[in-house]
Formats: C-alpha cells, sequence, structure tokens
C-alpha cells in the first residue's frame, strides 16, 4: 500500500502501520530547522508491507546537507520501535525535486516565529524582514550558518534576520 | 543504492560512462578540498562561511556520485574517494592546484562553476536514472556558487588596474588547465555514439567559452590565448595531487575497515 505525500486527511481509514509510520515522521525534526520533517515536505511517499516492513522515500532539501544521515537514522529508530515492525528502508530519491511548495503553511510560520524568513514561491523574489514587515533590507551573505539559510540585515529595524535558502529554480 | 551502471548492457558503454562518474566525482573531491582549506582563512567571515559551504556541497556531490559508481561494492563511496591512488583519479588538473591566493581561487570557481553547470545539464540528459536526475537537482544548487565567483570577480578586477592585473594574472595562469575540462579519452566517442552524451567536446567548449566570455570581458579581464594542458582525464597529473591526496586520506588510511 503506497500513500501519497501527505497524511490521509481526517475520516479516511489507514492502516494502523501507516497511521503509526506517519506518527513517527511527524515527530522527527530537522536538526537545523525547528520543525518536523513533515512540515518541510521532506516526506516524498511511505510504503506498508504486511505488517512488519515500512519503506519510506525523502526528498532531500540540499542534497550535501548534514542533517540528511540524522534525520535518516531518526526515521529509521523510531519506525522499528513501532511494535511488529522488523524491516525499515528508508531512502533519499532525486527524481522529483524538493520545492518551496512542499513546506506546509504550519512550516513556514513555525520557521518565521524563529526568526526566518521565507520566500514564498521563488528564491529569487525580494526578501522580507520577518521582525519588522520591511523590505528595505540588505542582503549580508548568500551562505548562513547551514546550507539551506542566507543572511541579511534589515535596514528598518536594524536587525540582522536569517532567510530559508532554497535551490535554485531550475 | 541503485547501481547505476548496472543497467548498461554493454561493458564498453558501461566502463565509458564509470569514466565520466569518475571525472565528475573526481572534480568535485579534489576542488571541495580545495576549497575547505579556505575555512579558518577567508579573507572576511561572509567569504569563509561561503567557501567553507560550497566545499561542504562539493563533497557531497562528489560523494552521490561515488556512489552511483560504487553500487553495492564492499567499501563504497568511501573507497572510491580515498582507496585509490592519485594515478586513478579522473579530475582536470586545474582543481588539484593549490589555492595561491584568493583571486586565483575565485577565478578558478568561476571557470569551473560555469563548466560545472553545463556539464551537469547534459548529464540531466543522459538518460540513465538516477544519474539524470541527481544531475538536475545539483545543477539547481550549484547557481549559488556561480553567484558568488561573479560577485566577488566584479569586486576585485573593476576598481582599480592594479587590481584587474592581479586578477589577470591568475586567469593567465588557470585558463590552459581550464581547457583540460574538455580533455578526452576513448570513452567520448563512445558515449556519443551510444547517445549517453549529446555534445562533444569541442562543441562543450564553446558553449563554455561563449558563457565565461562576457563575465570576464565585463570586468576588464582579456580572455588568455593559450593552449590546453592536459593530463587529468588521462590520470596524468601534477605533484600537487599527491601532496593534496596524502593529507586528504590519512585519517582513512590508518585505518580503512573503521566506521565513523
Amino acid at each position: 500500500m503506497v500513500s501519497a505525500a501527505r497524511p490521509a486527511p481526517d475520516g479516511v481509514t489507514q492502516a494502523p502501520l501507516e497511521q503509526a509510520a506517519w506518527d513517527v515522521l511527524r515527530s522527527v525534526e530537522d536538526p537545523e530547522l525547528p520543525i518536523a520533517i513533515t512540515d518541510l515536505g521532506l516526506v516524498r511517499d511511505v510504503r506498508v508491507d504486511g505488517e512488519s516492513r515500512v519503506s519510506v522515500r525523502l526528498v532531500p532539501t540540499w542534497t550535501a546537507c548534514p542533517a540528511l544521515a540524522v534525520i535518516r537514522g531518526r526515521i529509521r529508530d523510531g519506525l522499528l520501535a513501532i511494535p511488529g515492525v522488523r524491516d525499515v528502508s528508508v531512502e533519499y530519491t532525486y527524481d522529483e525535486p524538493w520545492t518551496l511548495e512542499r513546506m506546509t503553511d504550519r512550516g513556514r510560520e513555525q520557521l518565521a516565529a524563529h526568526g526566518l524568513s521565507v520566500p514564498s514561491c521563488r528564491f529569487a523574489e525580494p526578501p522580507v524582514c520577518p521582525y519588522c514587515g520591511s523590505h528595505d533590507v540588505a542582503i549580508d551573505s548568500l551562505f548562513g550558518p547551514t546550507l539551506c539559510r542566507s543572511t541579511y540585515i534589515c535596514r528598518h529595524c536594524r536587525n540582522p534576520f536569517e532567510r530559508f535558502k532554497p535551490p535554485a529554480e531550475s | 543504492m541503485p547501481a547505476a551502471l548496472a543497467t548498461i548492457a554493454d561493458p564498453a558503454v558501461r566502463a565509458a560512462f564509470r569514466e565520466w562518474l569518475l571525472r565528475v566525482a573526481d572534480d568535485e573531491l579534489t576542488i571541495g578540498h580545495r576549497h575547505s582549506e579556505w575555512t579558518g582563512v577567508g579573507p572576511d567571515i561572509e567569504s569563509d562561511v561561503a567557501m567553507s559551504s560550497i566545499a561542504q556541497e562539493e563533497l557531497g556531490h562528489a560523494r552521490l556520485f561515488y556512489e552511483q559508481v560504487a553500487g553495492d561494492q564492499p567499501g563504497g563511496p568511501d573507497l572510491l574517494a580515498f582507496g585509490r591512488p592519485p594515478a586513478e583519479f579522473r579530475n582536470a588538473v586545474l582543481l588539484e592546484q593549490p589555492n595561491h591566493g584568493w583571486e586565483f581561487s575565485i577565478v578558478r570557481l568561476a571557470l569551473y562553476e560555469t563548466f560545472e553547470g553545463q556539464r551537469l545539464g547534459l548529464l540531466a540528459r543522459c538518460g540513465q536514472e538516477p544519474v539524470a536526475a541527481i544531475a538536475a537537482t545539483l545543477g539547481r544548487e550549484e547557481r549559488y556558487h556561480g553567484l558568488f565567483a561573479a560577485t566577488w570577480l566584479e569586486r576585485m578586477a573593476r576598481p582599480s588596474a592594479d587590481a584587474r592585473a592581479r586578477v589577470q594574472a591568475a586567469l593567465d595562469a588557470a585558463w590552459p588547465y581550464a581547457l583540460g575540462f574538455f580533455e578526452t579519452t576513448e570513452a567520448d566517442p563512445i558515449l556519443i555514439n551510444a547517445g549517453l552524451l549529446h555534445e562533444s567536446a569541442e562543441r562543450q567548449r564553446d558553449a563554455w567559452e561563449a558563457a565565461v566570455r562576457p563575465l570576464l570581458e565585463g570586468c576588464g579581464l582579456a580572455i588568455p590565448a593559450a593552449a590546453p594542458a592536459l593530463g587529468g582525464r588521462r590520470g596524468v597529473h601534477t605533484p600537487d595531487l599527491a601532496q593534496m591526496h596524502a593529507e586528504m586520506t590519512e585519517v582513512w588510511g590508518s585505518d580503512p575497515e573503521a566506521r565513523w
């Protein structure tokens, strides 16, 4: 049984194991961003075979991100802790690149609350200060503290801030 | 891990594709290692972080391609990265050269990123999955490297004649080796005939020159007239690679069986 990138909406029956697998995925945070990997849009699909096997495919934001191995390990540990699960596969796939649309509204709100500005759809759109909402900002560096962040200065409220940096559109 | 090579039936084509992937991976590993030597000593904190991030990304990209070459073979990508002698490396010689100075590193970055972007475009059309999908994904990441290189190139070359002369000297030194990106071996005609590679080396070079020329000339720099310095694609390297290789593999070589 294969489910899409999102858990089934309320009222739609899901196999208990599949539900348990999604509960695990919702509990795993990106170690470099304070949001769940499901809100970041990393989960491509979940496959459940019988009562003991779960396969998860993930879409990386940045392919060289050192958090990828950590995330994979946390998912694997969480899935293996589900009673009855004995066989777990967690793989990154590249056939459908990660884009900003994969991030949920809740994920955006959580990043904004953390002081991280998030572009709405394109990497090149004008940045907005997450503190005062001003567009009067200057780039400090395209390369910030992690591969997925760049740094800016707000000329209006004088705060430095970070912006989520998606891979450029092709 | 999917073995990209296993799906190619013809052994000669398989070997040629493996060689192409090794060129890509070895290029990324060597320039990634050289970029990482700026960590802690970059000209300012932002550039230090930027060059370190670019290094981190190139090493990650190298790993993805080594994984494709290694398949399920014991030792995996690490054995390919650290377990081969320098003579088996297929990287272009430009990428193994020491950093000399910031202007050389930026010139090299600009020349390489343009080439790398175009090569990833060709790989994305090679028809072999998952390599094609990986190449398309990486192309989106490399864009930022090119932006960084172009910004610094303009910043260094434009203000004064003295500054421009230093950047020009770096370009003169790098150019013959950059032409080595396009060195061919027996693998290239095989890849073209098999329909995996869609452009001859001459056309690749023309496309690359057409892309770097406006950037360089826009900064007041002159394209050097020089013959290509070849060798890397055939495993003929400078002593710089041996030195870098010894340093890069020292920890791994102390215990190749260790699990980190």
